[in-house]
């Protein structure tokens, strides 16, 4: 089949490990995904939070650039729990932008298109597509999220030494875990949203109410009943509890309301659902995802 | 005895029977749900290029796909090169190549991009994917084409990409499920060919599903003919043609009715059409002097005799007349 031939003639060379098949998927994902300048633009603006982060944890051990900027350490903010937290509660912002961007083309473009066959006529499975797609995802989000976090962690670990490193190796699990999960639901999410809608905005806006009407509908809840088991149908609320109760900052009595009887007012602390509770929910989600994927993303869909 | 030890090994390895088969079906049965869509078909498959024909809904997309793995089978099985096709999905996957039915092909890539996506997740590394790709495209005549988006590509080129896709990681087996849907006359040419030249490079066996009977007589050396989901023929054609070669139909003036029984008489079937023709089957031993030795005898004047040989249409036709065949 030379190209000076013009002959079929059959393949009889090395073939790559099946193992890695799947990755060719984000390979060639990619190459598509950065072709747009805008997306670049946005990829690189997430990394900015990252570089205060490195900025401050590099202030903290400079005497000579803090007596240059005029800057008591104590004024700056201290690293523990609460200062890697809240970065990755930022970076999980930006990887919900991204995935927004990104992820609703993946599964739905090639449902539009019938391109499944194409695929699963080949030496690769449902499973193998399905990890190739979110593969895309777990990558890029995984490079603004875990990756880079770990880094400074061990840059701080470097630079305040060996016994912070040992004393705070929770946190570094921490920064995994949390990072982990939210990029992994993220995933089975858009990829589940995008097997069942064929086109691309319609996608991205049914992720986008995903995240928030249940988010509104659960804060509705909370004012009416006063309570805080509203925020279980909250993605947001879920994921930030189950980040809090990593970094050991989950403190489930988060507010107090006054109910007025007549003129005598009765004080109310209203708590967050456990942490088991956020927990179950996001396997529950995950689950229904994968049972969506595994419905959706076949050669032909059989009519019966 | 060397000598025709060989040449009784190269006789061996011409005759197709001695090959194992491409496809070998045993009792292969498929539902969905309730409904049976494939039932009980039976067979060996050793053609290198087989037809696979049947009226719509008789189960010809179904069997490429059961055979693909795309369907599991509700009883029975199939083998392909020996390889079970309930069991070895993934390594019959590697041998075989597909070119669906339905537009099929990957939004805003270029065509150099789509095939060489698809050779490599057949398993060929990157470079040999990326030159295999151009090679395949150059192949199917999308040479010129090949760097342009497959969504600017008509119909007659998206059909030519599928091929390309199809055929890029070199399989043994490539199964083309209506590959001259919606193609213009040049088209439909330019993809016959393409699919009688893969045949006669004799490097992989081709299934070929069409409901244009002209597009599977002018490929296929063997045909499979399905019929509400049964096996209704599977026959070799030139064998087939070959064994009607003795049908003659004739025109005659005179007493039509009494040369029709005397040739009964001399064991040939019969049958009389109205207008004065008649159309028989000669036995072995019977020529056609005998014909006209009988039609002088009766005073009958033969003014048209031809030899009719059937046509896949008349093979097609009489499968659906008869309803179940097998092997």
């Amino acid at each position: 089949m030379a190209v000076y031939e013009h002959t079929y003639k059959q393949y009889l060379g090395k073939l790559t490990p099946e193992w890695s098949r799947f990755l060719v998927i984000p390979r060639h994902a990619f190459r598509d995904v950065f072709k747009s300048k805008l997306f670049t633009a946005f990829f690189i603006v997430c990394f900015i939070p990252l570089l205060i982060e490195a900025i401050l944890i590099y202030l903290h051990h400079n005497v000579n650039a803090l007596a240059i900027l005029k800057v008591n350490v104590r004024e700056l903010i201290p690293i523990d729990a609460s200062f890697f937290q809240t970065f990755v509660n930022l970076q999980g912002t930006f990887a919900f932008f991204v995935t927004l961007l990104v992820g609703p083309p993946l599964v739905a473009r090639d449902l539009r298109n019938n391109a499944l066959p194409l695929y699963l006529c080949r030496p690769f499975s449902r499973t193998e597509y399905v990890l190739g797609k979110m593969s895309v995802l777990l990558i890029l989000l995984s490079a603004i999220t875990w990756v880079p976090q770990l880094l400074l962690f061990l840059f701080q670990s470097y630079l305040e030494g060996a016994s912070w490193f040992v004393h705070n190796l929770a946190l570094a699990s921490a920064i995994f875990i949390g990072s982990v999960v939210w990029i992994l639901l993220l995933a089975l999410l858009s990829q589940a949203v995008s097997a069942l809608v064929k086109w691309r905005v319609i996608a991205s806006a049914a992720l986008l109410g995903i995240f928030f009407i249940p988010s509104v509908f659960g804060e509705v809840m909370n004012h009416l009943f006063l309570t805080r088991w509203g925020n279980i149908i909250s993605l947001g609320a879920l994921i930030k509890n189950v980040t809090a109760g990593l970094f050991g900052t989950f403190v489930r009595a988060s507010g107090r309301f006054t109910d007025w009887d007549g003129r005598v007012g009765h004080e109310i602390i209203v708590y967050e659902p456990p942490l088991w509770a956020s927990w179950f929910t996001l396997f529950l989600i995950c689950v229904i995802c994968l049972a969506l994927l595994s419905r959706k993303v076949k050669a032909y869909e059989v009519v019966r | 005895m060397a000598l025709a030890a060989t040449v009784q090994e190269q006789v061996n390895l011409k005759d197709p029977a001695n090959f194992a088969p491409v496809i070998d079906l045993n009792d292969l049965s498929v539902k969905f749900g309730q409904r049976p869509i494939l039932q009980n078909l039976r067979g060996e498959l050793r053609g290198r290029a087989i037809g696979l024909l049947g009226p719509n809904g008789a189960g010809k997309t179904t069997l490429i796909h059961t055979l693909l793995g795309f369907h599991s089978p509700s009883s029975g099985t199939a083998h392909i090169f020996g390889k079970d096709i309930t069991t070895d999905a993934k390594q019959i996957r590697s041998l075989v190549g597909y070119m669906p039915e339905r537009d099929s092909y990957i939004a805003k890539m270029s065509a150099v991009h789509f095939v060489r996506l698809m050779a490599e997740l057949s398993g060929l590394p990157s470079e040999a994917a990326l030159e295999r790709a151009h090679e395949a495209l150059f192949y199917v005549g999308l040479g010129e084409a090949r760097y342009r988006s497959l969504d600017t590509y008509s119909l007659g080129m998206k059909q030519l990409a599928k091929l390309a896709q199809a055929i890029v990681h070199g399989p043994q087996l490539i199964f083309l499920d209506e590959p001259t849907n919606g193609l213009d006359p040049p088209a439909r040419q330019r993809m016959i060919r393409l699919v009688r030249e893969i045949r006669d490079s004799g490097k992989a066996n081709i299934v070929l599903s069409s409901h244009l009977l002209r597009d599977v007589e002018e490929c296929c050396e063997e045909i499979l003919i399905l019929k509400e989901g049964r096996l209704a023929v599977y026959c070799n054609l030139e064998d087939e043609r070959k064994s009607n070669r003795k049908f003659l139909l004739l025109e005659t003036r005179g007493d039509q009715d009494k040369f029709a029984a005397a040739v009964g008489a001399l064991g040939c079937e019969y049958a009389l059409t109205g207008d004065h023709r008649v159309k028989l089957v000669l036995q072995e031993g019977i020529e056609v002097r005998d014909l006209y030795r009988i039609a002088s005898q009766y005073d009958v004047q033969i003014r048209r005799l031809s030899y009719k040989r059937d046509s896949l249409e008349d093979i097609f036709l009489k499968a659906m007349e008869n309803g179940h065949g097998g092997l």
